[in-house]
């Protein structure tokens, strides 16, 4: 890739690392595309990112020369499957600092991640550390994707367990105040995003997870937006658990990732039960396979495991530390100017300090859902509505918001076109 | 791409001058529905006069096109046989299913034929019907009570 000038004047920014937007753009085929007569604006990446060639093509690759299933079979073609498979998850490992390629889980997608470890708790589990019922408490915050309430909700409706979050600031951070209160030696798990899909806040974790250490809770974190846009390393971020999804980093639907400490996956219950998930099987029961295969039972997602590593493949050769830079550049530009569309208001953090590349905003006196049809005539593609995170909305006392989401492919350019085509949105319904 | 066909000035008028709009006193029915995907809300009462809908109220918040479509559903059904009411309320949602090839008939449907070209946006049809499912809700609710009264 590569450099960019730097503007004079910003030393400061020299060794920031950069890569050749253009050059990324001519490898999704489908920003080629036109939709309503324009070209296409893509501004929907918090909901699914594109996909590059490279990954298209590893997904048709596999099935064209490879097909077959995985950790079954003596043949060749058995073999080369399992080999991709179980390849896709050692890139899964070196890219969030896994210490053990064991410790990947795949799932369908980070909603199921998230589920599996709410199922691990229950009055009954062997493991203290799972053990949950009246009394003890669960903690996340208001800024969740449903993902990472309802699996809570249902999971205290079993047992009697009590919910407890973290509140909002107005500027969309996360209400840190009263968190020796709210994680309390009652408290088993902590679960809170990493960076808001919605707001794009990315939540400083260390206080949080100093606190979890104290009271002996364990710690899981919601990085479907994160590790798709931010280095990660799940070593530095002390987590227990964490868990994302294939298709916002460049890779297919179908496909999602949980990691945990291999000793606390090792601790917990099987969730689904079926065939590759067993150590052996009697009519008078079974014993388990230890993690990761004892979470994944049944044919797994072997195609999409391989765009997920292709999709590694593809930011690796980018870099992480670049990515992030390209999103804070573009967030800061965004930023300002959304800053000159008169009657719009930011929700989230209005610096582009602990913060992603997601904008979520109001009109005055104009629908969301009005503000997205007028857009895509334009060709311009931004998500509206409650995002899954109807309890953010609530906060803010706003009934939805229209959500401008960025990735390594967008363009200042593309900003101007969503900055224009608000001002038509504005004579429509002047 | 033909914005103005889903934003016809009939539309954007009953969204900047609904009709009806306020919830009144008294009600023989209420209902409260919402549009799960985009959280679209309305609340609605019903009052009925024997076979008649005396008064339709409605309160609510979302899009041009939800709301637009209370107000017109307002000005169509209010103070209708509940029977002429019910086939208003058929032919409207046949239109809105019709993905924009039925042909909607003006004698019937009365400003409602605006939302013809939303029938083509299967996005928005939900929006357009929220108030009509509403309605229906309501009505036949407060027929039942009245059932049960006499």
């Amino acid at each position: 890739m590569t450099a960019l000038t730097i503007p004079a004047g910003m030393p400061q920014y020299d060794d920031k690392p950069r890569f050749d937007v253009e050059r990324v753009r001519a490898d999704f085929p489908i920003l080629g595309r036109e939709v309503n007569g324009h070209p296409l604006v893509y501004l929907d990446s918090g909901n699914t990112s594109q996909k590059p060639r490279q990954v298209i093509d590893a997904v048709a690759r596999y099935y064209a020369e490879h097909n077959a299933n995985v950790a079954r079979s003596v043949h060749t073609l058995g073999t080369e499957s399992t080999e991709a498979y179980e390849g896709a998850r050692a890139k899964v490992a070196a890219f969030i600092g896994a210490p053990s390629v064991d410790e990947v889980v795949f799932t369908k997608n980070a909603t199921e991640a998230l589920n599996l470890v709410a199922h691990a708790f229950g009055p009954h589990a062997q493991d203290p550390r799972f053990r949950l019922g009246p009394g003890d408490e669960i903690v996340i915050s208001e800024m969740e994707h449903h993902s990472n309430i309802v699996p809570w909700q249902l999971l205290c409706q079993r047992t009697g367990a009590t919910l407890r979050w973290f509140g909002l600031t107005e500027t969309g951070r996360l209400d840190e105040s009263n968190l020796d209160e709210l994680v309390n030696e009652r408290t088993k798990i902590v679960s809170i995003v990493h960076m808001s899909n919605v707001l794009g806040t990315v939540n400083a974790t260390a206080r949080i997870t100093a606190r979890v250490r104290e009271v002996g809770a364990l710690l899981m974190l919601d990085c479907s937006q994160s590790v798709p846009h931010l280095p990660m390393d799940v070593v530095d971020y002390d987590a227990d658990f964490i868990a994302f999804t294939g298709h916002k980093m460049l890779a297919p639907t179908g496909i999602g990732v949980l990691w945990g400490r291999g000793e606390l996956l090792n601790a917990m219950p099987p969730f689904l039960g079926g065939g590759s998930m067993i150590e052996t099987v009697k009519m008078t029961g079974s014993t388990f396979a230890p993690a990761p295969a004892r979470f994944e039972a049944g044919t797994p997602p072997i195609a999409q495991a391989v765009g997920l590593g292709a999709a590694i493949d593809y930011l690796t050769a980018i870099g992480m530390d670049a990515v992030a830079w390209h999103d804070k550049e573009l967030t800061a530009y965004a930023l300002d100017a959304l800053d000159t569309v008169p009657g719009l208001r930011i929700y989230g953090p209005r610096v582009p300090v602990g913060r992603g590349a997601t904008i979520s905003f109001t009109l005055d006196g104009i629908h969301p859902h009005d503000v997205g049809q007028v857009l895509d005539s334009l060709g311009v593609q931004v998500r509206v509505g409650h995002h899954c995170a109807k309890p953010i909305c609530d906060r803010f006392a706003v009934p939805a918001l229209t959500r401008a989401s960025f990735y390594l492919y967008t363009t200042t350019d593309e900003v101007d076109a969503l900055v224009r085509g608000l001002d038509q949105v504005r004579k429509v319904f002047a | 791409m033909q914005l103005d066909q889903l934003y016809q000035e009939i539309i954007l008028d009953h969204y900047k001058r609904p009709k009806g709009r306020g919830l009144r006193e008294p009600f023989a029915a209420g209902v409260h529905h919402v549009n799960p995907t985009c959280g679209d809300e309305i609340t609605l009462r019903v009052a009925l006069d024997g076979e008649t809908i005396s008064d339709i109220s409605y309160d609510g918040q979302g899009c041009s096109i939800s709301q637009a479509s209370a107000s017109v559903l307002y000005e169509l059904l209010n103070g209708r046989k509940v029977d002429d009411a019910f086939a208003v309320h058929a032919a409207f949602v046949e239109l809105m299913g019709g993905k924009g090839q039925v042909e909607p008939d003006e004698e019937v449907l009365g400003d409602a034929v605006a939302f013809a070209g939303v029938a083509k946006y299967p996005a928005r049809v939900k929006c357009a019907l929220l108030s009509w499912m509403a309605l229906k809700d309501a009505v036949a609710q407060a027929v039942a009570l009245e059932k049960e009264e006499v």
